[in-house]
């Protein structure tokens, strides 16, 4: 009831005692700094076209700012943009241009902090260490803004979209790149990230820590310096998303590090150095996904167990699957596997024979990465058929007992 | 030259083997097609008849025509014309004849279904390995006296390189695996030609897994305009020395 | 026009050629007689080029012979056994040799082809031929270019009588034009006619060279055949041969 009366109230507010402040050259207000102050919660202020070099502004009123044919905040390469902090702010239509950068403040374009239901929509931001960094904070929504970083090197430069200690929060049709990581979740909770495109960013495309409950969907992470970092985290849902292209020495797809009771499904790894790198991992539903054209499909170190890798598709991937110990806890069962050789007599559409998708070549390579350059020789065949007959070193029971014989429907 | 040449090929075509061994090749690359979902799995057999089944046919075949030539050969040395220029009109057929039936069977199936990178890389070492082999099994068939020698030599050379070769760069990975070996690494591979013509297929396959912590090295040394031209120029050697060699010999042979 | 000088050939242990000297001008007919193996094929075959000597030289047309095969260009030649390319038909052999050996004005010299009726027989390849008709060929081949000096290994074995006369006559007729040629055989009854000098070898070893009209001097034999027996007998060296060959022979008749 509370609640109630509180929209009620709020929304009588906007809509009866609202006024609209124009911001412009030969406006009565030319600048943003004395419009803010000026303002009362609840008014709008229109920031017309233009390039306005204020320093830091603050919002902590409940306003929105809405720009006109995008204006431009510059912050001259040494200013943080804007702060906002309070509640119900609504920033749109702004472009954020030249942060400051220090290494001991996390200088943005915008920084929220301490402040609950605000929106970002349809910004740009271009050279801001971070771009948009948001701290103790819930149900804000961040959606189609375009972010931009030009920093070459991971220490000079900041996240995409920052997020610490927060919930609650949407973020959505965002595109990212060139920052060091694209979207960084720390503490977050019970959040959504979709339809975001994060690309070309330093180090990871999206990277979160100590952050559970939340929801990836859709989301597109392409060719990122380290491709997604999720550690730490329960509950983590990702579905639909693409990792593409994420290529590199310690790249990919998705690092998962001590995540539990978790679901990856309906995603498609294309052309990662390594689609799923799996450490201290368990409960984990893998389903569902499509592997293609990876280095390494999945490579899932003994110290995961408990994880379910079921009705997955793999095509072309130079390793299917790797490990690091003979022992293994996780199952497989019901993938494709384009390099599966089986038949299947009772014409079920799943192979008779198990499939052990670990070759012995895998285990060599673990042990000795030089042999990547014996990758398909005749040699290596040969051990590998050698190996199918008489398994010695590949893990016997990590096997698919149900192949199919044609790649999944998805 | 050419005009000789001519008469080499015209012998190689009576004798239908290389045509039964373009139906072959093409018979194999369509139905690899076929069968596969997907061009990249049909590519991976492909990828297998180009490093095994093409040095054997070439290296087998040549030597067996060298013998089976010895006829002409030496009805052409007490004619006006130089050994050199025998063998290389020898050659030139047998090349153009071999890489008409790998074009053909493997090319044409190739350029029509899957004209891509990995194609074009897959033909690339095709056409190398090819000419490579037919000129090794010149060395083999001259410096060898009888025909059950000189094929026997061939298998040989054909076990060691597709085979041996491989298994002791293994070995030496393992053995000295606590030593940076890279460098070590990419001069075994200019050794023989088989893994240079794997690798080359390689970096446009296996691109994802070579930018990996190792890969990298060698995705960016074979991958680059060096490494391009580092692989024709060893390839080109491994045509001439040989080649060159199978001349220096036959030059001083009796016939 | 050829001058040998201190020739000498060893394969493996064999001391095939055993420092010959000697010399050949134009307007003889040299029978190069000697038993299996005491190295009458592998001189000849060191003039052509298809055999290295050892040691020594050999000049052709006062240019001693390397590795510019230009000198062979003077040369016919006519194999003890010709073999040729299976497939080849042998219309193309002819048109082959006469492509790649082409001579100044484009004349040759067909007269064997049409005198052994080879045209008949144009579209055979060569696999499907008789000893005898290969024989002819090879014969045909050898005079074709009309070169001033002709090589003959053996070139009555295997013909047939009427065959042979043709060769026989044919062989006069080049005599008459001052070539040089050079005729190995065993059938010595067979060339006394038209012989001017003889050769002869045992062992590697040039044991003499003689024009008939010394050695019937010598002997006091009209036959060359009987001459040289007796000359054997006279030196004593391993005449067996001689005295097997001529005993059955004289009583046969002789084409």
């Amino acid at each position: 009831m509370k609640c109630l009366i509180s929209v009620l109230l709020f929304f009588a507010a906007t809509t009866c005692f609202a006024n609209t402040i124009i911001v412009g050259k030969g406006k009565a207000i030319s600048s943003l700094k004395l419009a803010i102050k000026t303002s009362k919660n609840g008014d709008t202020i229109l920031l017309n076209a233009g390039t306005y070099k204020e320093g830091t502004i603050i919002i902590d009123k409940s306003i929105h700012l809405i720009g006109v044919n995008t204006p431009i905040l510059d912050g001259e390469n040494k200013n943080e943009i804007l702060t906002v902090t309070g509640k119900n702010i609504f920033i749109s239509g702004i472009h954020f241009a030249n942060a400051g950068y220090s290494s001991m403040n996390d200088y943005a374009g915008l920084k929220i902090i301490d402040a609950t239901n605000i929106k970002v929509e349809k910004n740009i931001f271009s050279n801001t260490s971070f771009a948009i960094h948001i701290s103790n904070s819930t149900h804000c929504t961040i959606s189609n803004n375009s972010i931009k970083g030009t920093s070459k090197s991971e220490h000079s430069s900041g996240n995409g979209i920052h997020l610490w200690k927060c919930s609650q929060m949407l973020i959505e049709n965002n595109t990212i790149q060139g920052h060091r990581d694209g979207i960084y979740f720390e503490f977050v909770s019970h959040s959504t990230i979709r339809k975001n495109w994060s690309e070309k960013n330093i180090r990871y495309g999206l990277h979160f820590m100590f952050s559970s409950d939340n929801s990836y969907l859709s989301n597109t992470f392409r060719n990122n310096g380290a491709g997604v970092a999720v550690m730490y985290s329960k509950k983590v849902i990702m579905l639909r998303n693409h990792f593409d292209q994420n290529w590199g020495a310690s790249a990919y797809g998705i690092l998962l590090k001590d995540i539990t009771d978790s679901r990856i499904q309906y995603n498609t790894f294309f052309k990662n150095t390594i689609a799923i790198h799996m450490e201290g991992s368990s409960r984990i539903q893998v389903e569902k996904n499509i592997f293609k054209e990876n280095g390494w499909g999945i490579k899932v170190q003994s110290s995961c167990d408990d994880n379910n890798f079921r009705f997955n598709n793999f095509y072309g991937n130079s390793f299917d699957l790797a490990t690091n110990g003979t022992m293994m806890l996780n199952y497989f069962s019901n993938n494709y596997w384009d390099k599966y050789e089986g038949y299947d007599i009772n014409k079920d559409g799943t192979g008779d024979i198990p499939f052990h998708p670990v070759s012995m070549y895998s285990m060599i390579v673990e042990q000795n990465p030089h042999a990547l350059l014996l990758m398909r020789s005749f040699t290596i065949s040969l051990l590998d058929k050698a190996e199918k007959a008489i398994p010695g070193l590949t893990p016997e029971n990590l096997v698919d007992n149900y192949p199919k014989m044609k790649p999944n429907k998805l | 030259m050419l005009k000789l040449s001519r008469y080499v090929l015209y012998d190689i075509l009576r004798s239908k083997i290389v045509i039964a061994y373009t139906i072959f090749l093409f018979a194999v690359s369509l139905s690899m097609f076929q069968m596969e979902e997907n061009s990249s799995k049909a590519m991976l057999s492909l990828l297998n008849i180009v490093l095994i089944v093409l040095p054997l046919v070439s290296l087998v075949f040549t030597t067996i025509h060298y013998y089976n030539s010895y006829e002409f050969i030496e009805l052409m040395s007490s004619q006006p014309m130089s050994r050199t220029r025998i063998l290389l009109s020898e050659y030139a057929g047998v090349a153009i004849s071999l890489l008409s039936a790998f074009l053909i069977g493997v090319g044409i199936p190739v350029l029509l279904l899957a004209p891509n990178d990995i194609g074009f890389a897959l033909l690339f070492s095709g056409v190398c390995l090819t000419l490579v082999f037919t000129s090794i099994a010149f060395f083999a068939a001259v410096i060898a006296r009888d025909k059950a020698r000189g094929i026997g030599f061939a298998l040989l050379l054909w076990f060691y390189f597709a085979l041996i070769y491989d298994s002791l760069v293994l070995l030496i990975l393992f053995s000295f695996s606590d030593y940076p070996l890279e460098k070590i690494t990419l001069l075994l591979s200019a050794l023989n030609p088989i893994d240079l013509g794997r690798i080359f297929i390689m970096l446009k396959m296996d691109v994802s897994a070579l930018m990996g912590y190792t890969g990298a090295l060698y995705k960016d040394f074979f991958g680059s305009g060096t490494g391009i031209l580092f692989t024709t120029g060893i390839m080109l050697l491994w045509i001439i020395v040989p080649l060159w060699l199978a001349v220096r010999k036959f030059r001083k042979k009796d016939l | 026009m050829i001058r040998i000088e201190n020739i000498s050939k060893r394969f493996k242990k064999l001391q095939v050629l055993d420092n010959i000297s000697v010399g050949f001008e134009k307007g003889q007919v040299i029978s190069l007689i000697g038993p299996n193996g005491s190295g009458k094929t592998t001189l000849i075959k060191s003039i052509l080029g298809m055999v290295k000597p050892n040691s020594g030289k050999i000049f052709v047309g006062e240019k001693i012979i390397d590795t510019d095969p230009a000198y062979r260009k003077i040369i016919g030649y006519m194999p003890q056994i010709g073999r040729y390319p299976d497939n080849m038909k042998i219309g193309q052999l002819f048109s082959m040799l006469k492509q790649i050996r082409k001579t100044e004005n484009n004349q040759t010299d067909e007269e064997l082809i049409k005198k052994f009726e080879l045209e008949k027989i144009f579209d055979k390849p060569m696999r499907t031929l008789s000893g005898g008709t290969r024989q002819k060929v090879s014969a045909a081949i050898a005079f074709l270019f009309d070169p001033a000096i002709l090589i003959l290994d053996e070139p009555t074995a295997g013909l047939d009588p009427l065959a042979s006369e043709i060769l026989k006559q044919k062989i006069i007729a080049e005599k008459k034009k001052d070539k040089l040629i050079l005729i190995t055989s065993h059938i010595l009854s067979d060339l006394d006619e038209i012989t001017t000098h003889v050769m002869y070898m045992q062992e590697g070893k040039m044991q003499f060279f003689k024009d008939i009209g010394t050695l019937q001097e010598e002997t006091g034999e009209l036959r060359l055949g009987k001459a040289i027996a007796r000359i054997m007998k006279g030196d004593l060296i391993n005449t067996n041969w001689i005295d097997k060959m001529f005993e059955p022979k004289n009583d046969e008749k002789i084409y």
